[in-house]
């Protein structure tokens, strides 16, 4: 029974997606060109993108594509090719702490899945997935989640504000 | 379900006919920007014919050059990055494909009739910044790197007041989706008449003006056209590219120009359809069958003007200087278009 319930479209989908970005963001770290893991990454946010389609929440898949693709990584790009972007590999990109960061993320992986596991359980998602419209969204963001919108705001404020006063030459 | 002269198409039918409809929906107009604009119009407005020889009136000028460009030699510059180097134009024209997949064309002429559309349009837009830098940067070569730069920059200082004009008309419309923003203009009245609808060029007009200047921009079209300044850079991030490359982002330069155009023409001069009051209609289901043929010729219409507009503007206005370009997006465009969304909003609520 299980295993004709785990070969259904939404599953392949996803499980090709995710081996998409797992590969990338393995490539992201491993690869020796600073450009090549900024590309990696977008091939990353954008399977992050379509894993949203999936769950029908259209509209945070098209404002994942706008802000992290369009806006973040072109920045990431224009900001490291007016720096140090050279073609070719580049021998000083991994540091010693590198073996570091294996355990780290392995503790970050299982915090996240304790707490998934832990707030879920065997809650099962609804086999016909609803979709949430604008208005919807609207509603809460500005209803019952208006006082975290508000203070998301301050701290864009706040780093917008840390950017000009960095860049003024007084 | 779609039925086009009462036969019922299957759905792998509908799929390989919204397929095919894209592909053409972005190449002939590509092509006829192309001829009509770049070749006759420019040559018209600069006293000269333009090209004659090689059809009735230079019509197959474009199979001559799109000849020319296949059979070039393929060059990539031996010190550049060869994969990136490659990738780039398909990233460029992937995002035209992209964009087109979301403009409706009849009441059931569309490719997907996305509830986030025009929101999706604005997203995908931007992708081709990613393909500019790409291959700015893979071209290993200082004058495309710093075209694509200059490109990067003025991309996105342009598609924030793009962004906030389309604001108004969402909140006008009360819908992102391009197919309610259609009908919403068409089915509206300004004051008690219908005998117009209600296209937003009209009440949104300064809303208009904004987008229409950012879709300039947009396209690096003069005067925004910075980047491939020919005078100080060669050609700027296409400097390097030849034969089939090149090709591509040419087409992708004047497909994207008709795309936007589209794009513009369903939220500020009513899409694909005519004022519903003339034939009766109320909503979307009791609109003819017929606007399925005659719609995508509406479409075509509005498009060819406001492709008009932007290439009227490009061969008459001489370039800005870069800092000139990012002041007035910053210091003018935006302040007037979130003056716009403010007025806009007061004006939805009171009324």
């Amino acid at each position: 029974m299980i295993a004709v319930e785990l070969f259904t479209a939404q599953n392949i989908g996803f499980a090709v997606i995710s081996l998409l970005m797992i590969v990338a963001a393995l490539r992201v770290v491993t690869t020796s060109n600073v450009v090549h893991a900024a590309l990696w990454l977008v091939v990353v946010l954008s399977g992050a993108a379509a894993q949203y389609v999936l769950l029908a929440a259209e509209f945070v898949a098209v404002t994942q594509v706008l802000v992290y693709i369009g806006a973040v990584m072109v920045l990431f790009l224009f900001g490291t090719m007016l720096t140090r972007a050279r073609i070719g590999t580049e021998r000083d990109l991994n540091n010693s702490y590198r073996l570091l960061g294996i355990p780290v993320a392995g503790l970050l992986f299982a915090a996240m899945a304790i707490a998934i596991v832990s707030s879920f359980g065997d809650e099962e998602l609804p086999g016909e997935p609803r979709l949430i419209g604008v208005p919807e969204i609207s509603d809460q963001i500005f209803g019952p989640y208006l006082l975290p919108f508000w203070a998301l705001s301050f701290v864009l404020l706040a780093a917008i504000i840390g950017a000009i006063v960095l860049a003024r030459k007084d | 379900m779609m039925s086009l002269l009462a036969v019922e198409v299957p759905y792998w039918g509908q799929s390989l006919l919204r397929v095919l409809g894209g592909i053409v929906a972005v190449l002939l107009p590509a092509g006829t920007i192309v001829y009509v604009f770049l070749f006759k119009m420019m040559s018209f407005m600069q006293s000269r014919l333009g090209p004659m020889e090689a059809g009735p009136y230079g019509s197959l000028q474009l199979v001559a050059e799109v000849g020319k460009w296949l059979q070039k030699e393929d060059i990539i510059p031996q010190r550049a990055d060869p994969r990136i180097f490659r990738m780039a134009p398909i990233v460029v024209l992937a995002s035209t494909f992209l964009l087109v997949a979301v403009v409706p064309f009849g009441p059931d002429a569309w490719f997907t009739n996305f509830e986030v559309g025009i929101f999706y349009a604005l997203a995908v837009s931007s992708l081709s910044v990613l393909g500019i830098l790409m291959a700015g940067w893979a071209s290993a070569n200082k004058y495309s790197l710093l075209g694509g730069l200059r490109a990067a920059g003025q991309l996105i200082a342009y598609e924030l007041p793009m962004v906030l004009a389309v604001i108004g008309v969402v909140i006008q419309a009360e819908t992102m989706n391009l197919q309610k923003i259609v009908v919403a203009q068409n089915s509206g009245e300004i004051f008690g008449f219908s005998g117009l609808g209600n296209p937003y060029v009209l009440t949104q007009f300064v809303g208009f003006i904004i987008f229409m200047i950012a879709i300039q921009a947009e396209l690096t079209q003069a005067p925004f056209d910075m980047p491939i300044a020919e005078s100080e850079l060669v050609s700027g991030y296409m400097t390097e590219y030849s034969g089939f490359r090149f090709l591509m982002f040419f087409i992708g330069e004047f497909a994207t120009a008709g795309v936007f155009a589209m794009i513009t023409s369903v939220l500020f001069l009513g899409g694909w359809g005519v004022p519903f009051a003339w034939f009766g209609w109320s909503d979307i289901d009791s609109v003819a069958n017929w606007m399925n043929f005659v719609g995508p010729l509406i479409m075509f219409t509005k498009m060819m003007l406001i492709v008009f507009i932007i290439m009227w503007v490009r061969f008459s206005s001489p370039r800005f200087r870069e800092d000139q370009l990012q002041r007035f997006a910053w210091k003018v465009l935006i302040p007037v278009s979130l003056g716009n969304i403010a007025i806009t909003s007061i004006f939805k609520v009171v009324m």
